[in-house]
């Protein structure tokens, strides 16, 4: 099968034990429902970087004062510690000890996604090299400055031993950690899956976007006419993907593609983006019609939003309701894909799509289906889209049930 | 213990400074002739545009190499397969700079080294230059690297029934940063992966996972590994020792306490170097 031609089959669907979240929106899906209610965004001036860049970001509240527990001292960094803080969140990590006990920890497979991994840490040990060009001996532990980092962390936290990888793809990162888990499970290589992904901001995205001329000076506003730009952000969120879980929405489907186009800049028409949207309806077994909400890539980049509307406005019905939540978090690069998932399940369960925050006026590419607004809805099905640099293109469906 | 589960090597790319090539590579590592002395630089990958070529980063200049040389011995469009990347530490090279740059002047960053630093740079080159719309992911998991890569590469053939390019690839590490993220010379090292023989199978992999001490895992032969010394994915070489070979069997860690269990035996027509 190649992206470009037949449709791949139905999946059997998985369900999603239990999900959680941390971002400058609050720690946990309360925090996170809350914020989508009230349309309180999580975004302030830049205070981050010590040379001053003038941008709002998404920064996590307090991460300065969560020291890593003393066991995990090898670990210890800013990507870790949100890593860490996360997994404490909405009883996650108790769901996995009973998935360990129930399974065994080699029968769990770990799959997490991020940008940058802990590339902070290497840094701040440039920034305090020592005379002789040392890294301090404090940051002279070699796994913080590779970029599984993560994953290595993650997988001692939770005590597995099963299969454990990170997967680095930009900002679709920690979406195609469900397209991959998938396979594992489908394939009997685990019984279960963690999946999720962190991100932290650091300098190396923060100017690193800047020297693109992506970041706007303001807050970000996704599909505005008037949009000058991305806001940076940064999160952690996990899942637990249960085959034969007894509760929870199911991941129904999953479609990834590339634009095969350009390293930072989407592909003009949308191509990739829309191959990765029809396998994951093909996959799910619905119709673009049976989708309720569409949490979408909607960083407020010129290019990203005018492609990524006008690929929503040629293939969805008018009712299909669709929006971007980086108004609330900022874009949290690698975090994204898992964030924004949790965001599309928080909406599912709640029966509430979210609107746009920071946005007065759309895009004229827009169709009827992005909203500013919040709007009650009954959902069955939601997507969560997520494309990165490299042309990286993932697409996630979730239902409240299986398909029918 | 996983099923086992079988998947066919239609085609190899190997490159490294001093075996620079799969002709040269396999003898070498049969033992059937020594390593060239004098080191290679890097390879010319003939995908990328002239004017690109000089410019790529080490890890897309040895990456695009391998990957197309397992598509030319596979015989296979690039633009139809799904791939996988693995590397350790990503662009080591780009690493450095770009934490040397924010150390001293984070405003004069340069956007292309920024969007080359995406550990899916190599990647992302690959599909725009083979033109694939195809899926690829990029992956790492530290000293377990090559094995979980080839895992998810083998999983995609097992879930999707479709051929798969599997790259597995480090560079040189620069700077401070090889002291933490110690990594020599290039390597990279390509399959091309699928559900079914062909009369261009060079190899059959019966493969497995099981658990068990990543102290288990097969080492490569003392000769061989002096070829490739020091490169953070010197971990793929007892595969390609038994593809050289023709046969052989083989355990990658793929964790801690996980092994990848391999048995090569010899495709439709035996293995072609």
């Amino acid at each position: 099968m190649s992206a470009g031609s037949g449709a791949p089959g139905r999946i059997a669907p998985v369900r999603v034990t239990a999900f959680t979240a941390r971002s400058a929106l609050g720690t946990g899906c309360t925090a996170h429902a809350e914020a989508l209610r009230a349309r309180r965004s999580g975004l302030r001036q830049n205070d981050f970087t010590e040379t001053p860049l003038e941008t709002w970001i998404g920064r996590v509240e307090g991460l300065e004062e969560e020291a890593l527990p003393d066991r995990f001292a090898t670990w210890e960094c800013r990507n870790n510690r949100l890593a860490w803080s996360t997994l404490q969140a909405d009883g996650f990590l108790d769901a996995v000890r009973e998935a360990r006990n129930r399974y065994g920890a080699g029968r769990i497979a770990l799959v997490v996604g991020t940008s940058t991994s802990s590339i902070g840490a290497s840094e701040e040990a440039y920034r305090q090299l020592t005379g002789d060009g040392l890294y301090p001996p404090a940051l002279r532990r070699p796994i913080v400055h590779t970029p599984h980092s993560l994953g290595d962390f993650v997988q001692h936290a939770l005590g597995l031993e099963g299969i454990a990888i990170t997967v680095g793809t930009a900002c679709s990162s920690s979406a195609k950690v469900f397209a991959q888990a998938e396979r594992l499970l489908r394939c009997g290589l685990a019984d279960a899956a963690v999946v999720g992904g962190v991100d932290t901001l650091c300098g190396s995205v923060l100017f690193g976007f800047a020297s693109l001329e992506l970041v706007a000076s303001g807050p970000c506003q996704p599909f505005d006419v008037a949009r000058k730009g991305i806001s940076l952000g940064e999160a952690g969120g996990f899942a637990l993907l249960e085959p034969r879980g007894a509760t929870g929405p199911w991941l129904v489907g999953h479609g990834e593609s590339s634009d095969a186009h350009h390293m930072s800049s989407p592909h003009p028409e949308g191509l990739g983006a829309r191959h990765a949207l029809e396998h994951a309806l093909a996959r799910a077994g619905i119709e673009a019609g049976d989708v309720g909400y569409v949490n979408l890539h909607g960083t407020a980049s010129a290019r990203n939003d005018e492609v990524e509307a006008r690929l929503i406005a040629a293939l969805f019905p008018t009712r299909t309701r669709a929006s971007s939540t980086k108004g609330w978090t900022g874009h949290t690069l690698g975090a994204a894909g898992i964030l924004e998932s949790v965001l599309s399940l928080l909406s599912l369960e709640q029966g509430l799509a979210p609107g746009t925050l920071n946005t007065t006026a759309l895009d004229p590419a827009c169709g009827p289906q992005i909203r500013i607004e919040n709007e009650p809805a009954d959902l069955r099905f939601v997507l969560s889209q997520s494309f990165g640099f490299g042309g990286s293109n993932c697409v996630l469906a979730f239902g409240r049930e299986p398909a029918p | 213990m996983s099923t086992a589960r079988v998947a066919f090597v239609q085609g190899v790319g190997f490159w490294s400074s001093r075996l620079p090539g799969w002709d040269v590579a396999a003898p070498a590592l049969r033992g059937s002739t020594s390593a060239p002395l004098e080191a290679s630089r890097r390879p010319v990958p003939a995908l990328l545009p002239a004017t690109e070529r000089r410019r790529a980063p080490d890890t897309v200049a040895v990456a695009l190499e391998v990957a197309s040389r397992a598509c030319e011995s596979a015989a296979v469009d690039p633009a139809t397969l799904a791939s996988v990347f693995a590397s350790t530490h990503g662009d080591l090279a780009i690493s450095d700079y770009m934490c040397e740059t924010l150390a001293t002047n984070p405003t004069l960053t340069s956007p292309t080294r920024f969007h080359n630093s995406v550990h899916n740079a190599a990647a992302g080159y690959w599909t725009i230059a083979a033109g694939c719309y195809a899926p690829y992911t990029a992956v790492t998991a530290h000293a377990h690297t090559f094995g979980e890569g080839l895992l998810e590469a083998l999983t995609q053939v097992a879930a999707d029934g479709a051929p798969v390019l599997y790259v597995a690839y480090d560079i040189e590490a620069r700077g401070p940063m090889a002291t933490m993220a110690p990594s020599r010379g290039l390597l990279g090292a390509a399959l091309v992966l699928a559900p079914a023989a062909s009369p261009r199978s060079a190899a059959r992999l019966a493969w497995r996972t099981c658990p068990g001490h990543e102290s288990e895992a097969t080492a490569a032969r003392a000769g061989n590994l002096a070829a490739v010394e020091g490169n953070a994915m010197a971990h793929c070489l007892p595969l390609f020792e038994c593809l050289a070979q023709g046969s052989g069997s083989l355990r990658l860690s793929l964790s801690p306490q996980l092994l990848l269990e391999i048995t090569v035996s010899p495709g439709t027509e035996g293995v072609r170097t």
